[in-house]
């Protein structure tokens, strides 16, 4: 069971037998009044997102959900193919289903797809994944010490902010969770 | 040598806090406003319906100075301020921090009318002490200090945002909710906002309306959506302050939660309590504003999932 002051950005809850992830959260709490979670949920069927705001006394079950680990194999068509290492099962994940995760999919990336009971329903990538650099500006000088950021575009295509000194062809790691830099990898 | 990339991140934000707390204390020490410290660890944390304290051995780390404070003010000192963390269990999120660091000064002699514009003038003289014109931008959006400023009752605000009055949400049980997803959203939008006259349940120590009793004279100040400060004409009486706290005890103990010990010295010293109006503001909310932080966590150097 889970309590409100439980909730955070990824959880799955059942409400209504139905599953659904928080998608945002926020804890909010008006001058001298009482905590309120402020959550978006999505139904993690349907796709259906709405808003909700709970108090700390609210109470909710988890979302009896199963994770498989698997490997990513490719995209074809706005689907993502992963595969069973042990069965050799493959299974097909939507443009939609598979949301900011898509940033992180490198070959043989391995994943945890969720199911519930026999539908994949989504994929977590590992907290860390180490991506090269293929488009950076070059590092003017003197821009080290300034705190500022430049975007650089990543093997998969995303987007990010890194500190100045990294270059095209540097492999960096990110943080999954946050979609953030974390720090430059040797080698 | 390991870069600490939080750090690194927020060095500029860093810069405009240590710079606004400067210039705080410049404006307050210019009005004759007394620095004062009090203790972190204190035997009674304030009654409060919703605020609870962090317990440390026999004692509590204060969630806010406000009592020892208002002792201060009983003992004849007529004007004090002080800037210090502030430590609150459980509160966590964009806006808040389980330990922050609040402002809070109190003149004797003052009420809350007269305080919003002591706020105002504070806020416009942080503003260009720290280089800023009379407008900045937060969020994407104009923040102008120019007076002068919206200043709406809570009633009147339920009437333009909210779809039911002040009255019944309070009857309801659901002020809070329309408080934060239909009021909160437009307060302090092209310029800050000053929401007045709170119901009075929501108000422990504040000093009810003579006219509407069901009205407290406190006021929050929001800026960009973001509550920044609260500030009351203090209660003075002895009996009320009695009553008022009772109440609080009882519906803690009917939400099952910690029930504190009273705060007998403080209650002992509100005997000699002159009139005066007291504000607690948020330092690191306000330093979201003057460096344009969307988050809590930029503007301070660690958090406590970063410690």
């Amino acid at each position: 069971m889970y309590s409100a002051s439980d909730l955070k950005k990824g959880l799955r809850i059942k409400l209504e037998n139905e599953p659904y992830i928080v998608t945002e959260f926020n804890f909010v709490k008006p001058g001298k009044g009482q905590a309120l979670y402020r959550s978006k949920l999505r139904n993690m069927i349907t796709g259906a997102q709405f808003e909700r705001t709970f108090r700390s006394a609210d109470t909710f079950e988890p979302a009896d959900l199963r994770e498989q680990k698997m490997q990513f194999l490719y995209k074809e068509e706005q689907k993502y193919c992963f595969m069973d290492n042990e069965s050799y099962d493959q299974v097909f994940l939507t443009e939609e289903q598979v949301g900011e995760a898509r940033n992180f999919f490198i070959d043989n990336l391995e994943v945890e797809v969720l199911f519930f009971e026999d539908r994949p329903l989504g994929v977590t990538v590992p907290n860390f994944v180490d991506l090269v650099v293929v488009g950076a500006e070059p590092w003017a000088k003197g821009d080290s010490v300034s705190g500022k950021t430049k975007p650089v575009t990543l093997q998969t295509g995303y987007q990010i902010q890194v500190p100045p000194f990294i270059e095209e062809g540097e492999k960096i790691r990110v943080d999954t969770r946050s979609g953030e830099y974390l720090t430059r990898v040797k080698g | 040598m390991r870069d600490n990339w939080r750090l690194e991140k927020n060095r500029d934000a860093l810069h405009t806090r240590a710079r606004m707390i400067y210039a705080i204390r410049d404006f307050l020490v210019n009005r004759d406003y007394l620095e004062v410290e009090t203790p972190s660890l204190v035997p009674s944390p304030i009654p409060e319906p919703h605020i609870d304290a962090v317990s440390c051995g026999d004692l509590y780390l204060h969630t806010s100075p406000e009592l020892c404070m208002k002792r201060f003010l009983a003992a004849g000192y007529p004007k004090i301020f002080q800037i210090c963390k502030c430590f609150r269990s459980g509160e966590r999120g964009s806006f808040h921090l389980p330990e922050f660091t609040m402002l809070e000064w109190y003149c004797r002699g003052m009420d809350y009318r007269l305080l919003m514009e002591e706020c105002e003038d504070l806020i416009i003289s942080v503003a260009h002490n720290l280089g800023y014109g009379d407008i900045i931008l937060y969020q994407g959006k104009t923040l102008s200090f120019r007076k002068p400023w919206e200043i709406i009752s809570v009633r009147e605000a339920f009437s333009r945002y909210a779809p039911v009055q002040m009255d019944d949400a309070v009857n309801e049980g659901l002020f809070d909710e329309f408080m934060v997803c239909h009021i909160e959203p437009h307060l302090g939008s092209g310029r800050p906002t000053i929401l007045f006259d709170y119901p009075v349940s929501g108000a422990t120590l504040a000093k009810a309306k003579e006219e509407e009793p069901g009205v407290a004279e406190r006021f929050e100040l929001y800026m960009g959506g973001v509550e920044i400060a609260n500030a009351c004409s203090e209660l003075t009486d002895m009996k009320e302050h009695h009553v008022r706290i009772e109440k609080v005890q009882n519906y803690r103990d009917s939400m099952n939660k910690t029930l504190y010990p009273l705060a007998e010295h403080f209650l002992q010293d509100i005997a000699n309590m002159p009139d005066a109006a007291g504000i607690a503001l948020g330092v690191d909310r306000l330093a979201m504003i003057f460096s344009n932080a969307s988050v809590i966590d930029d503007v301070v150097a660690f958090t406590p999932e970063f410690g």
